[in-house]
């Protein structure tokens, strides 16, 4: 009982992560039909720069938030310098600029912060959480806080504001978008600045369990691509769920099974969702009319 | 036809160097050509954190012979490559390093990947070659030609095994990625646990990069061992020790040397307490007892690797630093640079006080290294390294 509880916690953690990672998959395919393999590097922004951040002396929430903004930022100039000037590039297109994009952002952080790993105190103590005979990492909860925060942020987005409801026009058809009024090119940029900041607070919550470094991306990215597949990659509810599938398939199968198959999990699954459900779990049917 | 052309020259100029040393019967050594020391280190790439301190050790040390005097009246001449950790750049730079270089002795192969590719060309040239790599495959079996410094997995496994006995462990779980050195640290710690009467009662493996080993310790928790054997480095041992803390901190841990650095502490931010670690006497030297043959050697080296490069050695710079003294020491033996004679002398080095550890090679042995001095055990409290005496 006690090692079941310990594998959901696992499986609640890295599926947080996984999750925060899939999400920024998500909304960039929500808004420009590609997907960005520089996800990952934003997750490795978020802790590296908090990071940088601290050695300056800043205080962690200045520091966290500062890494954030930067990532965002990141994010708003990878838009507009690289994607926006590929123009009517074809979707393949804009997958190989962000692996390129990815590949430069690793290069800077490996110059500016070296190949070492780094880390920084989790926000509440070092001290494990004892819940029924299971320990977790009290930085766990800021993991899983996190997510719900960008949950219901998202929810929020895409419910109640204008920009929201624009992301979702440009998504249905851009052409007719631009016709009714919407700035699609800002929207674009808000999507990427939405996403690179998502990816951003993910690495800051999980640095203190993961640690991080330049190649943490990469991973890291790989999984997060899995659970916006599991979810169906037009809904960001459904890379939240997919990452949470994913990371308690992944430590059951670790736990019961074995370790050594815990990696094979997230590609069986991409491949028994490819095969069964397409379109993923909550994903739009991609129907022409005619 | 055109090594016939280089044999005649080198017949003139052995005749011209004899007509000269007749002629002045003062200076003949001076005017004998220096002895080549071929290299070859991962200076660059992904095993720099190996390759980096070996080429500067061996800069340091010919630079500092060579004010000295140098060796049998001959100055030294370093020949070195960086192989970037690429087994067929080491065998590029090795055949340039005989064919162009003419070099005396080869030291070199920060990886053992390397060094393995490099043997069939350094026994076909018939040169000695000391490998700078940890694998016991590199000496096992023995080959002619090739020794090696590092000491092995199996020391450091047999080494905690040893201290387990001695606290009255019978029972240990092992911890590993499935990258090479954690594979080579995990196969020795499952087949010497046989021959020492350790039972092995859990050997749970993790992907290299991941970041979580909490369902491999549930696990190991579930098979309840006497003591955790932790084989890895980097970010690997830390989650690894970050996780133990978090669900077994009542089952002592212990680590071979792939953690033997200060960031690991630091990133294990408080976690590696109590933790005990093979390894490379370098790191302890202070500690060490004066009556200790090698901490005369090892504060030496310290001090000069720091004066010169204002960072302390890493306990692979070592490696190097004992190479290139067993090869220069078998020539003086030798009296000369005579390949196959050298050869010998090298496998009849006995007592000599290294970094490493104090060597004694044989015809068997061509590493000559036992676990008592090659690593000794250490427990981190306060985020420094204890001996365990």
């Amino acid at each position: 009982m006690v090692d079941f509880l310990q594998f959901l916690l696992s499986g609640i953690t890295r599926g947080s992560i996984y999750g925060l990672v899939g999400v920024g998959f998500a909304l960039i395919f929500r808004s420009s039909h590609a997907i960005n393999f520089a996800q990952g590097e934003f997750v490795m922004i978020g802790g590296m720069a908090t990071v940088f951040f601290l050695t300056l002396g800043l205080p962690l929430v200045l520091a966290a938030a500062g890494a954030v903004v930067a990532a965002a930022l990141i994010g708003a100039l990878l838009q507009r310098l690289a994607i926006a000037q590929a123009k009517n590039a074809s979707v393949l297109t804009i997958i190989i600029i962000t692996i390129g994009a990815g590949m430069m952002l690793r290069g800077a952080a490996e110059i500016v912060m070296g190949r070492n790993f780094h880390s920084y105190p989790a926000f509440s103590g070092e001290l494990p959480v004892d819940l029924l005979g299971a320990k977790m990492q009290s930085q766990s909860l800021w993991v899983v806080a996190a997510l719900v925060l960008v949950t219901i942020g998202i929810h929020f987005f895409f419910a109640r504001t204008r920009l929201g409801k624009a992301v979702e026009a440009t998504f249905s058809n851009r052409f007719a978008a631009t016709v009714i009024g919407i700035n699609v090119p800002r929207i674009l940029i808000v999507c990427f600045m939405l996403s690179a900041a998502i990816g951003a607070l993910g690495g800051v919550v999980m640095t203190p369990i993961t640690l991080t470094h330049f190649e943490l991306g990469v991973p890291l990215a790989l999984k997060g691509f899995c659970a916006a597949i599991v979810g169906g990659l037009t809904s960001p509810f459904g890379a939240i769920i997919g990452g949470l599938i994913l990371g308690l398939s992944e430590a059951f199968a670790g736990g019961y099974i074995s370790p050594t198959y815990q990696e094979a999990v997230a590609f069986v699954i991409i491949i028994a969702m490819l095969i069964f459900r397409p379109q993923g779990l909550f994903g739009r049917r991609a129907v022409e009319r005619v | 036809m055109r090594s016939f052309l280089k044999n005649i020259g080198t017949s003139v100029l052995a005749a011209t160097l004899a007509a000269g040393g007749l002629l002045a019967a003062t200076g003949a050594s001076a005017q004998q050509r220096p002895i080549r020391i071929g290299a070859f280190t991962a200076t660059t790439g992904g095993a720099s954190f190996l390759g980096d301190p070996q080429e500067k050790t061996l800069r340091l040390y010919v630079d500092k012979i060579n004010k000295a005097g140098g060796v049998l009246g001959r100055k030294l001449e370093l020949f070195i490559y960086d192989s970037a950790g690429d087994a067929r750049q080491a065998v590029t730079y090795t055949r340039r390093l005989i064919e162009d270089n003419e070099v005396d002795i080869i030291i070199g192969g920060s990886a053992t990947g390397e060094s393995m590719a490099v043997i069939p060309i350094v026994e076909e040239a018939q040169i000695p070659f000391i490998s700078l790599s940890g694998g016991n495959v590199v000496v096992e079996p023995v080959r002619k030609w090739v020794f090696k410094t590092p000491g092995s997995d199996r020391m450091a496994v047999s080494k905690i095994y040893t201290d387990m006995k001695a606290r009255g462990f019978s029972k240990a779980a092992v911890i590993s990625g499935d990258g090479g050195f954690d594979k080579s640290c995990q196969k020795e710690a499952v087949t010497v646990a046989k021959t020492m009467g350790i039972a092995i009662v859990a050997d749970e493996v993790y992907a290299q990069a991941d970041t979580d080993m909490t369902p491999q310790f549930t696990r190991i928790a579930g098979a309840k061992p006497d003591a955790i054997v932790g084989c890895g480095f980097g970010l690997g041992g830390v989650i690894t020790v970050r996780n133990h803390r978090q669900i077994t901190p009542q089952i002592p841990l212990y680590f071979t040397h792939g953690v033997g650095s200060q960031q690991f502490v630091e990133g294990a931010r408080g976690a590696a307490e109590n933790v005990r670690i093979t390894v490379s006497p370098l790191l302890v030297a202070e500690q060490l007892d004066d009556s200790d043959p090698q901490k005369k050697t090892l504060l030496e080296y310290t001090k000069e690797y720091q004066e010169k490069f204002g960072e302390k050695p890493a306990a692979f710079g070592g490696f190097s630093y004992d190479a290139l003294h067993i090869a220069l020491a078998a020539m003086q033996r030798a009296g000369g640079t005579d390949k196959a004679k050298v050869r010998d002398e090298i496998e009849r080095t006995k007592n000599f006080i290294g970094i490493d550890g104090i060597f004694n090679m044989s015809p068997t042995d061509h590493m000559g290294l036992d676990f008592n001095t090659a690593f000794r055990l250490t427990e981190i409290k306060n985020n420094g390294w204890h001996l365990v005496k």
